[in-house]
């Protein structure tokens, strides 16, 4: 399995080619949207990437879930995600870091979740599990 | 004019890669603008025709039920001009395919000499997105060229 720093420098490489982004702007902490330029078609294209690069399948909503709420009041109100609505994007993005979103969880904000780090924290946990699953060659 | 930026298709590997070719005309309007004095193919019109190349191969892998739009070129490369009389031929080939959409990977040849590389993604729309009610890619115009390079099986001509 490759090392963190591995991947790491793999998803920047990713990043560099699919958002035609400079290698000093992708940083563990930048977001996709806001600080990368991506727009909802570029989500797509950066799964098809990783999938080529880390041999691996993504299958559809994992990694980049579309429409989390459904405009469901129970997960949004007047602008700002409810409590439930917080435990919902624990489960739907278990790599994103929810506890800094939960301090100020306005919906608008919802976007700053998906970040290099996100992905790279995913990725580590898909290889994992995909080597814990694979028969041991010894 | 119509919208057909190639004229035929000469190899097609089904879910794998086409390869199609385009005459190109001094009777050709746009060659009067582009460049006065100085006519060469738009680069902009040579990525239509690799991306139409690259749309039906996508469509075709989907037995033209998706509507196949063109979604985002991520690097062209540029190497060569081309000029009315010559023939350019577009080579594609499938990268990944799902149910969202697809990436192609396009090489475009005069005389075996690349003159470009194009690596293409298309999004499947579906009619309800933009506000329609029927399937708006593989329909009219473009399934007559189809049936026209027999692509598209009787039925469905």
């Amino acid at each position: 399995m490759p090392s963190k720093q591995e991947i790491y420098e793999k998803v920047v490489a990713t990043l560099v080619d699919s958002l035609n982004v400079e290698p000093e702007e992708v940083r563990p902490e930048a977001t996709l949207q806001g600080d990368l330029g991506a727009e909802s078609i570029d989500f797509l294209d950066i799964v098809f990437r990783l999938e080529r690069g880390f041999g691996i399948k993504i299958p559809r909503g994992e990694l980049f879930p579309e429409s989390i709420f459904q405009g469901d009041p129970q997960y949004v109100q007047d602008g700002k995600v409810t409590p439930q609505g917080i435990e919902l994007l624990r489960q739907k993005l278990p790599f994103a870091d929810i506890d800094s979103f939960a301090k100020d969880p306005q919906l608008s904000k919802i976007s700053d979740l998906f970040t290099v780090e996100m992905i790279c924290r995913y990725l580590e946990h898909r290889l994992q599990t995909e080597e814990a699953a694979a028969p041991q060659t010894h | 004019m119509r919208w057909i930026w190639i004229d035929r298709f000469v190899e097609f590997e089904p879910g794998r890669r086409a390869k199609a070719i385009k005459n190109l005309t001094q009777a050709e309007d746009y060659f009067r603008e582009h460049l006065p004095g100085y006519p060469i193919f738009p680069i902009s019109l040579l990525l239509e025709g690799l991306a139409q190349t690259g749309g039906i191969l996508v469509g075709e892998a989907g037995n033209f039920e998706r509507n196949v739009v063109l979604a985002k070129i991520a690097s062209v490369q540029v190497h060569a001009e081309v000029y009315p009389g010559q023939q350019l031929e577009y080579e594609v080939e499938l990268l990944d395919l799902r149910e969202e959409g697809a990436t192609v990977r396009g090489i475009a040849r005069v005389q075996a000499q690349v003159v470009a590389e194009a690596e293409i993604m298309f999004a499947h729309v579906r009619p309800e997105q933009i506000g329609l009610q029927e399937n708006f890619v593989f329909s009219g115009e473009l399934k007559k060229l189809l049936a026209l390079n027999r692509l598209l099986p009787p039925g469905k001509r």
